[in-house]
């Protein structure tokens, strides 16, 4: 395959950036989107050229790190997808890919396509966890949870916080990632104690950084790599309205 | 020697719902610190300020749809009801007791849904700062999501034509003088077709609020999930659609001569 590529290039956070096109020839349809930035990589380096700087760690669409805007949609057309399982035979040959960084104020771009997630960071440490006595870890056992709490506290922890709800929300807001972490504690009997706490705290974080409001568009939800309900978004303004009642 | 614990005391029931623990401050990207927001100050609160607001609203388009359709009865029929609305009440209240409750409720509601819209507006657009470059492809279907800004702009000029037009009839034909059913029939004359679009345009997009709007407020609040949701949503459709035929069937009767 041979593919056109429209790629944002920026130097550093307070580079202006620009779209750059590269030509990539001889691509597999079986690499992954991944791969075949690395080959594209490969030839810059060879070249002399800056290689383009993304983020990636496990490439098994579990750790949430890689994400890229492909042609407009945050990890590409394929659903419950993220960028590192994305695969080229689902491009046409000779077709144009345009590839933008997540486009959100509260994620700054470092480089080319890494953005500083580290507002996720902050809303996590504004509530996203329970405080329990450390020591050996308590039998599985010891404290019964139904099992639709627990499919569906299971299914909001799938949550990866690559970000991609943030950068396809047209408010730019990060309610579904708030969401998914408030929901999947709020589940558990663990997560009972500080539940109202939580609410309040991550959501006013969420604010703090510089996230938009939810209007229910739905689009975080259509790229969501693990497909998280818009359902934790609705348990979230519960638990919120409940908590400053 | 003297102090004592009260028997039971460590066993005893909490309080249900125990005070909120005050959130750590949270500190903005700069370290900035900032204090409690309270549910005004919050996204979350400002939505939910939005979908109870916006209730109130479609409670009264809904009176307002059944008090139209009356004009289907004759003059007769419309005037009394239009006089009655006046008069409920009396003589234990003084009239329009309930034209003034319903008019200070809806100011309210108005002035509190544009507030929260205009702050999540800015505050969405001060989120995306750097547009795409490829025109964002939407997933999810929301058209209707993507009228609510606009939409709401040209419903709130069309509300501030209609009530010169038909609640003090400055720019009616017949004036604040004629009876009500006088000035809806010479309101929509076929002579004035360009009200008569206007008013079919402004019902539309209030179809469109209404679509995203019924069900979403729900969501906002916290009430549906699953299953409840997506029902709700064909819900919301099928109540837009009633609302929009009920509000578009009386101006297109008087331009077709139905009502005269």
């Amino acid at each position: 395959m041979n593919l056109t590529l429209k790629v944002w290039r920026q130097n550093g956070p307070d580079d202006r950036g620009r779209m750059v096109t590269y030509r990539v020839e001889d691509v597999s349809p079986d690499m992954s989107f991944l791969e075949m930035l690395d080959v594209l990589n490969e030839r810059l380096i060879l070249d002399g050229d800056d290689p383009i700087a993304f983020d990636h760690d496990c490439r098994e669409g579990i750790c949430g790190m890689c994400g890229m805007v492909i042609n407009g949609v945050a990890h590409g057309e394929q659903r419950a997808t993220t960028t590192c399982q994305l695969h080229m035979r689902h491009f046409a040959d000779g077709a144009t890919i345009t590839i933008e960084p997540w486009r959100a104020a509260p994620f700054p771009v470092v480089k080319d396509l890494v953005v500083d997630r580290g507002a996720f960071d902050r809303i996590i440490q504004a509530g996203g966890f329970i405080s329990v006595p450390a020591g050996s870890a308590p039998d599985a056992h010891s404290i019964p949870v139904k099992k639709e709490d627990a499919d569906d506290a299971f299914d909001a922890a799938t949550c990866i916080g690559c970000g991609a709800c943030v950068a396809a929300c047209p408010n730019g807001s990060a309610s579904l990632f708030t969401a998914a972490k408030i929901t999947h504690l709020g589940l558990l009997p663990q997560g009972q104690p500080e539940r109202d706490a939580r609410a309040v705290a991550m959501i006013e974080q969420m604010d703090a950084e510089g996230f938009g409001g939810c209007t229910n568009t739905g689009e975080c939800t259509a790229v969501c790599p693990k497909g998280i309900s818009l359902d934790t978004i609705s348990r979230m303004n519960r638990d919120y309205l409940k908590a400053v009642k | 020697m003297t102090s004592t614990i009260e028997r039971g005391a460590a066993t005893a029931a909490v309080p249900r719902r125990a005070p909120v623990k005050k959130a750590p401050t949270p500190k903005a990207p700069g370290g900035r610190r900032r204090g409690p927001a309270g549910l005004l100050g919050t996204t979350n609160g400002r939505k939910a300020v939005m979908a109870v607001s916006g209730a109130v609203l479609v409670l009264f388009l809904i009176g307002h749809m059944v008090g139209n359709l009356k004009i289907f009865l004759g003059a007769g029929a419309f005037n009394d009801y239009a006089a009655w609305l006046r008069t409920v009440g009396e003589p234990a209240l003084p009239g329009r007791t309930l034209l003034t409750v319903t008019e200070v409720l809806l100011v309210a509601a108005v002035l509190l849904h544009m507030w929260s819209a205009v702050a999540l507006a800015r505050r969405a657009s001060a989120a995306r700062p750097v547009r795409y470059a490829a025109r964002p492809r939407r997933r999810a279907g929301g058209y209707v999501a993507r009228t609510m800004r606009y939409g709401g702009v040209i419903i709130l000029l069309f509300v501030v034509w209609h009530l010169l037009d038909l609640t003090f009839g400055a720019v009616n034909p017949k004036g604040a003088a004629a009876t009500p059913y006088d000035r809806m029939v010479a309101g929509f004359d076929p002579s004035r077709w360009w009200v008569t679009a206007f008013y079919v345009l402004a019902v539309a997009m209030v179809g469109l609020h209404l679509r995203h709007g019924l069900w979403s407020a729900f969501q906002t609040l916290g009430l549906v999930r699953g299953r409840a949701r997506r029902t709700l949503s064909a819900v919301a459709a099928a109540s837009a659609a009633v609302l929009v035929l009920g509000f578009v069937a009386v101006p297109v009767a008087v331009m077709i001569g139905v009502v005269k």
